[in-house]
């Protein structure tokens, strides 16, 4: 064990000078190639969260309905009839950038397995995307176009509906696209699995796809730098997936822990054995033997360090117990997976890597996870603004109806038909709610048990962020997207039981970033505590900076309500003429233009202070809409965002094929167009929208073939639909 | 009445499936490696990817041991139902005339579609009245219906034809709107829509309850 370590090995390898000495002293020596290997990928922001841990741990993880919080593969909250929701949002940001097929797949197909591993059966997939601007971009057109095709084979390919998610556009996402997945499980709570490693003898069984070269440091190293030049060189870091292997995987695994065959269950993610091995080991408080000679490979003569940090796709590890080892074997060959006892669990607390005979590597466990070295930010706002101003598209002497045409046609705002179609959203034949129809997806809990006249019990899930508004103001921002994910779920009458989020940033090391992630955190972690919401875990996605600068600062939150009986859950459209459409707001709902979409057609930069947001007076407004539509009053519900009322005036008509007319007099000169936390649109019966009072502002009906705005526009509908639909799928063809 | 829905590894509509089949009868799984149908009064080959569909859609699934007993209770008149992949893998074994080729966009499209009965004396359809239109969601990359047209001819002068996608709801480009074909006896019927997941209008529609309602009649 002494092969010594070339000098600058470890630096290749992303590893400083400080911590290669912590490992030497971590270590009593010189660490072998195997081990710094492993040392490495451990130590990777991926893996180690170095950069953002002491952040992370300001985020409420506690309370609630939660029933499995951060550091297990999945978070999950109970949903009741003694379910649980097991669920998580993951980036696959840098390998998408170099190859966005494959890379996005299998940003599906990791997120999958964190579910499953939990023991939960995968319900539902939302997917969270960013590109540079599709009109100027024919990289970005592309990168979409695959990505999309990548989510779709993925998702369609092993059965899990994909019910939701997000596109956005922005040239800061040039270099840097986002790719964050999202997964839903459900399980019965009692039978959740944890990772944690336990019985000392107990057998560690390899099984699923075969190791190969793939993906060696693919997520681990791709996420943990800048990209830049030579990209394409890093083409070979990108794992390849292969839904059908994963789909026996997910079956086998299910039966497995059904028959209660495992004591320990682990998806193999980014750094592969190493991470899984690790942090089986870590949790457990015990220690690993593996034997690198046993791993089943694609290529003869992988070394073993290659077989540790392999990301070969579709593989999980378990433990055993020696005598129930043969009838894990048998059922994995009943599925025709490949399942291979590779280690042991062992009392050393520590991570042995053998191949036969020989040791090839010897590591305290608590030095490769736990201790791993923790950094602090020097957080500084910036001196100069971050972001160019974008290109001026729209004249600000646009009429109304104009502007609205515009901004319905605008890559963010147009209809996400031409994506979301290319996903099975109706496997599993539980999905009340899908893409287009309202503004959350809805999922039955049960969907054979519609017998008799019994209320439905349901979840619902909405995956949203707004980086431009995080970069104009990165706490309010932050409160936003929690804000926004809490409102959609509103719509369709749920409450939010837990949050999921993914920071995408740019480099933690630059002070401006530092302060961007800092204020950012903050501003989720005061959302969640104002709305009641326990945070069940996440990803960090960091690095995100090419040649063009950082990205907008970007977390993305994802969210799990419930609703008691989804034969009323909420829709999206207006629906019958006569209907009063009436607006139920707080009283400091203040929109304005900055960082809108209207400012970013007017070519206006993202910089400024957001409206301030209530969050005591939000959550009472997220109250009333959830409990109307609960009370089945309602016809529609929808919640002012991106466009501001127009906007989302001019959505509701869409979606339910019907104009309306309506009066906004007293209403402020940017509440058309402006955006702010606060709002939503709603319908119903004159006589049912008057119970609500004074909360509900009624500003005229539903009606006609046309949106009038009194005073201000009147677009036809044929009009609105042919800006909507074409607005991306004109690009995209 | 109880039918069997066949499980192929990559199947991803099987169990949904057997929960449509349940609401009509008793229903079982019948694992792709079994020569055994338990029995079944009818039988059901689902959606999915079986093997991953990575040679040719439904190309090997035709060949698994399952299959060759499908076979024999299909040509001695059982009823057979194939849905999406099933479809594809009853074409590949010969008992549906024609294939699927990939969808005019050469993309998945997952749309709910409307279908219209062409012939609602099958056992498959005997439930419904002709000119019906049933709701149902339709959902995959290969589902252009092809055969030449001499055997199209044939097939619809001997009332083959038992589905086809109302105007406009022709998204895959099938010939002649084809959404559903029965073999020449007509026990067995193939279509690319998804009857499974049509069986409960809080989800969509509860439309395809009526095809397996028709069997189990």
């Amino acid at each position: 064990m002494t092969q010594g370590t070339a000098s600058g090995r470890h630096r290749e390898l992303g590893l400083t000078d400080f911590e290669l000495d912590l490992i030497i002293e971590k270590l009593g020596r010189e660490p072998n190639e195997v081990e710094l290997a492993v040392f490495s990928l451990m130590w990777s922001e991926h893996c180690g969260y170095k950069h953002s841990r002491p952040l992370l741990k300001t985020l409420p993880s506690e309370g609630g309905r939660l029933v499995l919080g951060p550091g297990e593969n999945a978070g999950a909250v109970a949903v009741g009839d003694g379910l649980a929701c097991a669920f998580k949002v993951e980036s696959h940001n840098h390998p998408s950038a170099v190859e966005p097929f494959q890379g996005a797949a299998t940003g599906v197909g990791g997120i999958l397995r964190d579910v499953f591993a939990v023991g939960a059966r995968p319900i539902a997939i939302l997917d969270s995307l960013r590109f540079g601007e599709p009109a100027r971009s024919a990289r970005s057109r592309y990168l979409l176009d695959r990505a999309v095709a990548g989510i779709g084979h993925y998702g369609n390919s092993i059965g899990v509906a994909t019910v939701g998610g997000e596109l956005y556009f922005e040239s800061s996402y040039e270099q840097n696209c986002l790719v964050n997945a999202m997964c839903l499980g459900l399980i019965e709570t009692d039978r959740l699995i944890r990772s944690a490693a336990a019985g000392v003898g107990n057998v560690v069984v390899l099984f699923g796809a075969r190791t190969g070269r793939d993906g060696i440091g693919g997520a681990s190293v791709l996420a943990s730098a800048e990209l830049g030049e030579g990209d394409a060189a890093k083409r070979p870091s990108v794992q390849i997936g292969d839904p059908f292997e994963e789909k026996r995987l997910l079956e086998c695994s299910l039966e497995l822990l059904d028959r209660g065959l495992l004591v320990a269950l682990q998806d193999l993610g980014a750094a592969g054995l190493t991470s899984s091995s690790a942090e089986m080991a870590a949790k457990g408080e015990v220690g690993i033997d593996i034997d690198v000679r046993r791993v089943p490979l694609r290529e003869a003569d992988m070394e073993p360090f290659e077989i540790m940090i392999s990301e070969s796709q579709e593989r999980m590890l378990c433990v055993v117990e020696p005598e129930r080892l043969d009838e894990v074997l048998a059922l994995c060959a009943r599925w025709e997976v490949n399942a291979t006892a590779v280690g042991e669990v062992t009392d050393s607390r520590r991570l042995r890597v053998f191949d036969g005979e020989t040791a090839v590597g010897d590591m305290p466990v608590p030095a490769l996870v736990d201790e791993c070295p923790v950094y602090e930010l020097s957080p500084l706002p910036p001196a100069t603004p971050l972001y160019p101003a974008p290109p001026r598209s729209l004249a600000d002497e646009a009429d109304a109806g104009a502007t609205l045409r515009a901004l319905l046609r605008s890559a963010n705002l147009a209809s996400r038909r031409w994506a979301f179609e290319q996903y099975d959203c109706v496997v599993g034949s539980r999905t009340v709610r899908r893409p287009g129809q309202a503004d959350a997806a809805v999922l039955l809990l049960d969907p054979e048990a519609d017998g008799d006249d019994a209320p439905r019990p349901a979840i619902a899930t909405s995956i949203d962020g707004n980086g431009r508004r995080v970069a104009c103001d990165p706490y309010r921002g932050a409160v936003e997207a929690v804000l926004e994910c809490a409102a959609n779920l509103a719509c369709v009458g749920a409450e939010p039981l837990g949050m999921t989020n993914c920071l995408n940033f740019g480099n933690p090391e630059k002070p401006h970033i530092a302060w961007q992630l800092t204020r950012a955190v903050a501003g989720l972690g005061d959302a969640c505590r104002a709305l009641g919401v326990p945070v069940v875990g996440g990803n960090v996605s960091l690095y995100n900076e090419g040649g063009g600068g950082p990205i907008f600062p970007t977390p993305v939150v994802g969210m799990v309500g419930e609703l008691p009986d989804a034969r009323r859950a909420g829709r999206l459209g207006f629906d019958a003429p006569g209907d009063a459409v009436a607006l139920i707001s707080t009283g400091s709902w203040a929109p304005s233009r900055t960082g809108s979409e209207l400012a970013k057609l007017r070519g206006e930069p993202p910089e400024g202070e957001l409206p301030a947001a209530d969050l005591g007076e939000l959550r009472a407004v997220h109250a009333a809409v959830r409990q109307a539509v609960r009370s089945g009053a309602l016809r529609s519900a929808h919640d002012v965002a991106e466009g501001g009322l127009a906007v989302a005036l001019a959505e509701c008509c869409l979606a339910g094929g019907i104009g309306a007319s309506v009066d906004l007099d007293g209403l402020g000169a940017e509440a058309l167009f402006g955006e702010g936390p606060g709002a939503f649109v709603v319908s119903g019966p004159p006589s049912a929208l008057r119970a609500f009072g004074a909360a509900a502002r009624v500003l005229g009906e539903v009606g006609g073939e046309a949106l009038v705005i009194a005073g201000e526009l009147e677009v036809p509908l044929a009009a609105l639909a042919e800006a909507h639909a074409g607005g991306l799928a004109d690009l995209l063809g | 009445m109880k039918l069997g829905v066949v499980r192929f590894p990559g199947s991803c509509d099987d169990v949904d499936a057997l929960h449509a089949a349940r609401r009509v009868g008793d229903a079982v799984l019948l694992w792709h490696a079994d020569h055994d149908l338990q029995g079944v009064d009818a039988v059901i080959v689902p959606g999915g990817f079986s093997y991953g569909d990575y040679l040719r859609v439904g190309a090997i699934a035709r060949f698994s041991p399952v299959m060759t007993e499908v076979e024999r209770f299909a040509r001695s008149g059982g009823l057979v139902l194939g849905i999406c992949n099933g479809f594809q893998v009853l074409c590949e074994a010969g008992l549906l005339p024609g294939a699927l080729l990939p969808n005019v966009s050469l993309r998945f499209v997952c749309r709910q579609v409307e279908v219209a009965v062409a012939n609602d004396t099958t056992p498959w359809t005997r439930a419904t009245t002709a000119g019906e239109r049933l709701s149902i969601p339709a959902k995959h990359t290969s589902g252009r219906y092809w055969a030449p047209d001499p055997v199209l001819d044939e097939l619809e002068a001997g009332g083959q034809v038992a589905l086809r996608y109302a105007p406009g709801h022709n998204f895959n480009g099938s010939a002649r709107d084809i959404a559903g074909v029965t073999n020449a006896a007509g026990n067995v019927l193939g279509l690319m829509p998804h009857p499974e997941h049509a069986v409960d209008a809080l989800t969509g529609s509860a439309d395809g309850l009526r095809l397996l309602e028709s069997a189990a009649a």
